[in-house]
Order: C-alpha cells, then sequence, then structure tokens
C-alpha cells in the first residue's frame, strides 16, 4: 500500500520586491510524481536548492502545491479539513535541532505534540516514556534541551514527533549540523524505528553514506526528481550522479577509480566490506 | 616568524565550583607557510585554542608569543594581531550584516584603519580571490546562497591581509560541490598566496588530503602533533577520542589483513587507488 | 556578573516547597509582598523574618546561594538605606557639613534594609523553586478567566515559555556574533556614547535576522506538530490542587492574619514606629 502519493507537483515560488511586484518565479518543484510504500525507508538526494526541502514540506502540508496533488494516506493535503489529521500521520524533523525544540525541559517537549492533539494525561505520559527510550534519550528527560549535544536534540525532536504516533517521518537534512558521532546516532535511530517499528521514513539529505540503507533512493534536480531506484542501482552510474553534484559512497568511488584503470571490479559495491571481498577475489 | 604557545591553560569559571579547564598546558609553535588541519570531537578545546590564536580569549595561564613578542604583556595591540591572524568562523551568518556584500567586506579594512578608497580596493582583491562574480559585489549578502555566504564571510577576513587563517569548520552544512569550491578555495590561499591555513574540520578525508599537519585535540589536551601519516597510524586511539582515520585507511588496513602487501600509510583516495594497483601488479593478479 | 544573578534561576531539588503547585507560590509569594509593605512593628519584622527561615530551609536551596542573588542589587539597597539615614528628620546623632543623621533615621534605614533583603530572598524563592514552564502554566491557569474578556491568555503564556526557552540560545549566539565582528577588528568597547551605539550596529543586525530566522523555523515546527492554540489542547502536567497545596493556602492565609492582628496590637501597646 502507497502511504504517499505525490502527482504531477509543481510549487512556484514567487519572489516579490519591496512593492509587492513579483520579481522571480523559481519552479522549486517541477513536475515531480513520486509514491512511498508504507514501511519503507526511502531517500531524497539532491544538493543544495534542488527542491528536495521544498517536496518535504509538501508531505506535512507546511507548502500547498501549485500545480498536481499530494496525497497522505488517500487525503489531499489541499483539503482543509483533513490537514491536522495529515500533520499527525505525516511527522516532520528539521534540520536546526535548536529551533524545532518548544519545551524547556526534555520531557515536556516530547508532549507537545500530544497536547496538541488532546492526548488524555495519563497516555501522554505513557507516549512520553515510550518514545524517549524509542530513541535512547531516556536518562535525559528532565534535562535542558540547551544542555544536550546536537545529535542528542535531533532524536529528543524525533521522539518529539514518534509521540504523535506518526505511520511516516520526513527528515529534511536532520544530521547537516551535526558532528560525525551525532549524525551517526541520529542515523542508527531513525534505521532502528524504521525496522522495528515499521515508520515509513524519508530522509532528505545530500550525504552518500545516509543513503546505502535505504530502500529507494530519489535524486532531485533543478525542482524534477531525475533518477531513482535501489542504492545499489543509482550508485553504479557514477558520472550521472556526479552530474548532480553529488558524490557517491567513499568504497564506491574507490572501486570506480580502479575500474577505471583496468581493474575488473564490479559496479555495484557500496561498503568497505564489498570492496575488500571483490578485490581479494580477483585472480 | 611564528605563534608560539606555551603551557597555555583556559580555565572558565574561575573560582567557582563549576570551574573547569577547556585547554590545558597546550605548547604549540606554528610556523609560517604550513597548512594545519585541526581535528578533535566536539567539546574537545579546538574551539577555545583557535580563539586565543586571534586573542579572542586570553589564555588564564602559560604565555603566548607571536613574531616573538610577548602578547599578554600589558599594551600589546590586539587589533594588530586579530588583522594578522585572520579567523572565519563557522556560520556565516553570524558576521553578515551590511547592505552590500561589498560594504560588508570592507568592514575589516576600514576596521585596520583604511581609508574607504584603500578598502575597496582590498575587498574587491578579497571577492576576486574567493570567486565571487562582480554582479554580486552590490546585492544584499543575505540573498545569497548558504556557499556564496560563506565565501563572503572568508573574503571579509582575507581583505585585511592576514599572514594566518584560521577557519572554523568552514564546510560545514554544504553540499557537495559547494564543499569543494570552498576547500579548493582555502587550498589556493596556501599555494599561491603562501598563508599559513589552521582548518578545523570533522572529516578525517579533508584534513588528510590538505594538511601537512595535524592536531588532535582531547579532552582540553594536545594529544597528537604530527604529520597525517603518523597522526592516522593510531587508528585506535583516535576511535577512543570520539574520532576516526580517513575510510581509506581502514580498507588498506582489512587489505593488509587478508594479505594483500598494500601501503598502509595511504590516507588518500589517490594513494589508495595508486597502492592498490601496484600490489595487485606485483601478485600478478591484474 | 551575569551569573551572580539568581532572581529567575531555578534551583533543582526534590522538596516539599519544590512539589507544590505554582498557583499556591504566586499567591503566596504575593501575600508575603504585600504584608510586608503595611507592617511596621518588630514582632511583625520577627515573624517575617522566621517564615521566610523557615520556607527556605524546607525549599532545601542552600541560604549561601540566595545570599549570592543579592550581589547585584547591593547599590539600590545602599542608596534606599543611605536617604533613609540622612534624610528622616529627628534627634541629631551625628552631623558633618549638610548632612545630619537621625536616631529615628538610623531605625528607619536599618528596618528598610531588612525589609529589602527579606523582599528580594522571599521573591526569588518562588524562581528558585519553580520552573519557568510551572511559572507560566500557573500564571496561565491564575489569569484563565480573562480569556472572557478576549485577552489571549494562553497564547501570552505560551510566548513567555518559548521566549524564556531562547534566552539562553540568544545569549550563546550575542557571544559568538561579538567575537566574528572582534575578529574582523569590530572595537566594541572605546569610543563616545555615540561610536559605541554605532559600533552595536554589526553586532545587532546579524542577532536580529538570526533571531527572525529561528521563529520562522519554531512556528513551522509548532505548525507541523499540530499546535493551533488552546482549543482542545490537553496537558502533560495539568495542575490540579492536592491535599498539600490546600494546606499551604490555609498556612498563607494563617501568615496573613497572624500579620494584622501583631500589627495592629503592636501598634496599639505603641512597638510599632
Amino acid at each position: 500500500m502507497n502511504i504517499i502519493k505525490v502527482k504531477d507537483l509543481v510549487f512556484l515560488y514567487r519572489k516579490k520586491d519591496e512593492n509587492g511586484n513579483i520579481t522571480q518565479e523559481i519552479r522549486a518543484v517541477d513536475g515531480v510524481d513520486m509514491e512511498v510504500e508504507k514501511g519503507s525507508f526511502i531517500a531524497i538526494l539532491g544538493h543544495n536548492g534542488s527542491g528536495k526541502s521544498s517536496l518535504a514540506k509538501h508531505i506535512n502540508g507546511i507548502l500547498f502545491p501549485t500545480e498536481g496533488h499530494v496525497k497522505v494516506n488517500e487525503m489531499d493535503t489541499r483539503d482543509e479539513s483533513k490537514i491536522w489529521h495529515i500533520r499527525q500521520i505525516a511527522g516532520m524533523v528539521f534540520q536546526n535541532p535548536d529551533n524545532q525544540i518548544i519545551g524547556s525541559i526534555v520531557e515536556e517537549d516530547v508532549a507537545f505534540g500530544p497536547e496538541n492533539l488532546g492526548v488524555p494525561t495519563d497516555e501522554i505520559w505513557e507516549r512520553v516514556d515510550r518514545c524517549l527510550k524509542a530513541v535512547n534519550m531516556e536518562a535525559f528527560r528532565e534535562s535542558s534541551p540547551n544542555k544536550l549535544s546536537g545529535g542528542q536534540k535531533q532524536r529528543v525532536a524525533i521522539a518529539g514527533i514518534m509521540a504523535m504516533e506518526p505511520e511516516c517521518i520526513v527528515l529534511d537534512e536532520p544530521t547537516a549540523m551535526l558532528d560525525p558521532r551525532g549524525r551517526q546516532d541520529v542515523i542508527d535511530t531513525i534505521h532502528e524505528l524504521n525496522e522495528k517499528k515499521g515508520i515509513t521514513i524519508l530522509l532528505i539529505t545530500h550525504n552518500m553514506d545516509e543513503v546505502i540503507g535505504a530502500d529507494k533512493v530519489f535524486v532531485m534536480d533543478q525542482g524534477k526528481v531525475v533518477m531513482s531506484g535501489k542504492p545499489r542501482e543509482i550508485f553504479t552510474r557514477v558520472e550521472e550522479i556526479k552530474s548532480y553534484g553529488l558524490e557517491i559512497p567513499h568504497a564506491t568511488e574507490l572501486a570506480y577509480r580502479l575500474r577505471q584503470k583496468g581493474v575488473n571490479l564490479p559496479k555495484d559495491i557500496l561498503t568497505r566490506e564489498e570492496l575488500v571481498e571483490a578485490i581479494c577475489q580477483l585472480n | 616568524m611564528s605563534i608560539k604557545l606555551e603551557h597555555l591553560s583556559h580555565q572558565y569559571a574561575q573560582n567557582s565550583a563549576s570551574s573547569f579547564y577547556a585547554i590545558e598546558d597546550i605548547n604549540l609553535t606554528i610556523e609560517k607557510g604550513e597548512f594545519i588541519g585541526l581535528i578533535g570531537h566536539t567539546g574537545s578545546g579546538k574551539s577555545t585554542l583557535i580563539q586565543h590564536l586571534n586573542g579572542l580569549l586570553k589564555g588564564t595561564e602559560g604565555s603566548y608569543f607571536f613574531d616573538g613578542e610577548d602578547v599578554y604583556a600589558e599594551g600589546y595591540n590586539m587589533k594588530k594581531l586579530r588583522s594578522k591572524v585572520g579567523m572565519s568562523f563557522q556560520y556565516p551568518e553570524h558576521q553578515l550584516f551590511e547592505v552590500t556584500v561589498l560594504k560588508d567586506v570592507c568592514f575589516g579594512p576600514m576596521n585596520m584603519g583604511l581609508s574607504e578608497e584603500e578598502a575597496i580596493i582590498e575587498s574587491k582583491k578579497a571577492l576576486e580571490a574567493v570567486g565571487l562574480a562582480e554582479k554580486y559585489y552590490d546585492k544584499s549578502p543575505f540573498e545569497l546562497s548558504g556557499g556564496q555566504k560563506r565565501r563572503v564571510a572568508i573574503a571579509g577576513v582575507l581583505a585585511m591581509n592576514p599572514e594566518y587563517f584560521i577557519l572554523d569548520e568552514p564546510t560545514a552544512g554544504l553540499d557537495p560541490v559547494g564543499r569543494d569550491r570552498i576547500l579548493d578555495l582555502i587550498y589556493n590561499l596556501y599555494k599561491e598566496r603562501n598563508m599559513t591555513i589552521v582548518l578545523v574540520s570533522h572529516s578525517m578525508e579533508d584534513v588528510a588530503r590538505y594538511a601537512n599537519r595535524i592536531l588532535v585535540m582531547n579532552k582540553g589536551h594536545l594529544m597528537f602533533d604530527d604529520k597525517p601519516v603518523e597522526v592516522f597510524r593510531h587508528k585506535k586511539e583516535l576511535e577512543r577520542m570520539g574520532l576516526s582515520a580517513p575510510e581509506t585507511s581502514y580498507v588498506m588496513e582489512e587489505l593488509q589483513k587478508r594479505g594483500l602487501s598494500v601501503n598502509q600509510d595511504a590516507i588518500t583516495m589517490e594513494q589508495a587507488c595508486d597502492s592498490i594497483l601496484e600490489a595487485l601488479k606485483e601478485g600478478k593478479r591484474l | 556578573m551575569m551569573r551572580d544573578i539568581t532572581i529567575g534561576q531555578y534551583y533543582r531539588a526534590d522538596s516539599p516547597i519544590h512539589r507544590l503547585d505554582p498557583r499556591v507560590k504566586i499567591a503566596g509569594t504575593f501575600i508575603y509582598m504585600v504584608s510586608l509593605f503595611f507592617q511596621k512593628s518588630i514582632l511583625t519584622y520577627i515573624l517575617a523574618i522566621l517564615t521566610l527561615v523557615i520556607v527556605v530551609k524546607t525549599s532545601k536551596v542552600p541560604f549561601s546561594f540566595m545570599v549570592r542573588g543579592l550581589k547585584p542589587i547591593m547599590f539600590i539597597l545602599l542608596f534606599s538605606v543611605l536617604i533613609n539615614m540622612f534624610f528622616v528628620p529627628g534627634e541629631i546623632v551625628a552631623k558633618f557639613w549638610i548632612f545630619k543623621i537621625t536616631k529615628e533615621g538610623m531605625i528607619q534605614a536599618g528596618f528598610m534594609g531588612v525589609r529589602l533583603i527579606i523582599l528580594i530572598l522571599g521573591a526569588s524563592l518562588l524562581t528558585l523553586t519553580t520552573t519557568p514552564n510551572q511559572l507560566t502554566d500557573g500564571l496561565e491557569k491564575m489569569f484563565g478567566c480573562l480569556k472572557k474578556i478576549k485577552i489571549p491568555v494562553h497564547e501570552i503564556a505560551m510566548m513567555m515559555s518559548i521566549a524564556l526557552r531562547f534566552i539562553p540560545i540568544l545569549t550563546e549566539e550575542t557571544d559568538k556574533i561579538m567575537k566574528a565582528q572582534m575578529a574582523r577588528g569590530a572595537d566594541l568597547d572605546s569610543g563616545n556614547l555615540i561610536q559605541k551605539i554605532k559600533s552595536m550596529i554589526p553586532i545587532l543586525v546579524p542577532l536580529f535576522v538570526a533571531a527572525i530566522r529561528r521563529a520562522n523555523d519554531l512556528a513551522m515546527a509548532m505548525e507541523s506538530k499540530c499546535y493551533n492554540g488552546s482549543d482542545g489542547r490537553t496537558k502533560m502536567k495539568p495542575l490540579i490542587y492536592t491535599k498539600a497545596d490546600k494546606g499551604a493556602y490555609l498556612m498563607e492565609a494563617a501568615f496573613l492574619a497572624v500579620m494584622i492582628v501583631l500589627s495592629v496590637v503592636s501598634h496599639k501597646a505603641g512597638l510599632s514606629f
């Protein structure tokens, strides 16, 4: 079953001058079709300004289509009566961890979503307990968010979305402002949520190493989806990926360079282990 | 001509129960013409350390000599130090404030006492060096893309003509193209303008590729200070500090274990590629 | 300096005072402050000080920590004490140049000093034992009736708690901006007033830009978490009075009654001044 259906989506972003006249029209999203299966882990890749963020914001109804439509669980995001339901089903985690934490104590921040939904008090406590455990942050439940590292704040933000019991979480470059350790913690956390709780994940990023574990990858450029497929398929098309201003995983790059020098290595190497294995298999 | 720190420490919240050393007993000499990579986990003290180099922070113990002069002596000209040791911070948003790009870049040189005409000449040179086209000079810095903002911020420091240039994570949050442009730009400053560079980075690959000396900070102490090859031999120690070696050196280690004699000191993609090719040829596997 | 200000800070501890409903504490603080102003006798001073000592002891906030909070207001304290000392007419004790110190003035000044100190300690105890969120929750609930006359009580409370959360973030950001501009040779300390104000522009512009960007992001995050004002909203920590809260209210009422009685009695017995 498809939880998200995007059809012929166009989003025009209009720049205005001081007098309110439109000076420039940018097609931030330009005719995107996309279907996301329930329970899958999807990665959307693209350089800055490729339209991936605008696309993401359509999915939980922060932006609305200029043309075409976006449906979440068969509900159109432009249907005003459904908007709160859509936002509950498709939660969103943003890039800057500081700017999405509302509560001044971790547990109160996690409770913010369920409070808005009108969940009874006892159940809020249950949800907060459960969600802080799910992201491994229960030890910090009474801390101030200001005392946490970037990766920890981002996990609190994820717990806050989890507490709304969504079916799908859209993460808009959640690791861009984190150090390597925080980055790994966040990526591990969302993989765990996907595998153990069956939550559909849409991860928006320009970091290739975060994409390897995804079920399906969409590559965006100039508002269009220019490539889509399994990571293994996508990364065999090295030149094409690079032409969109992106890079390929480290092991894939090394294999690619060796192949260019005449070493007979398979095209679909993604990880260090696969690379080492393939080189040792050469005879 | 050098930066010289002797037993430098910085204690925050002195005389209170919550006091702690952000850096402790740092001994360090930076000669002109070096390209230094500074790595360390968040909270390791690397930000505190670099802020001492241009006098934004003053050590609570120890001394700092710049070109042989005691920086902490009475009446030392801090402004002059800051013009010689330029520093650009992680987020360009923290320094851009003027109406136009050109005016913003002029801020530094004018603070140094240059006239407006002179400042404009220096600023245009700096903007050219960072590769920002002339059509952007009269634009508002707030209208630029993330990568462009960062280049304007770098130009703003460059226009003061520093001899040393410290860059705190200049590529954080940029996409691969933006990142490569900034790194190439920094490398050019080093190569062509002979500028001494201190690059703070989380990316072992970037540091391995550009630096000829690496400093590793951990819990306020300078743990390693050596050539990249030497530093990255300490994989286990680095991992204990929440760091790592470049991905390439892990590949080389694995290959060695599997009986392929490859160069264990290959830390960049190019070196790894050459070494693997050579090993394969020797073993007649190609 | 900033670190010394304990007013508005929260001191984490598990005490009966910490556990009280914020409304009880707000009401208690109010009663305490008002009662300090109408009383004028030695007996009531003793009672007020005694009460403060007992409450502070119960709250487990160290006295030294609270006293540190007095440092920043030392100047105001001294100033009002001196004013009283020199300008209250009465029996002259000492005299030099145009200044006269009177006996009444000294007594007045002494009591004034004590009054100010216990007033500030009492008020700081409220914030020391109540988190900003509890405080805004308490105020929201206490002034909830104002909703009927179209005052957006919930929204104001939400704004207050968000502002409180962002103060440390923006303080840190200001520090970073100042450093970035100082690295470009900005001189923030010297020059006359106009130059000083001018030199703040490179700090204020990035700070405002950053604050607006944060506000935008935060609004988006709140919207995506289905925030839609107070309608239909539940609370993780709703304010419900416990037995202890009711007991505390009774004690507050008793304190007020005793203060009034003591004032009247001392006045008649000539113990007040």
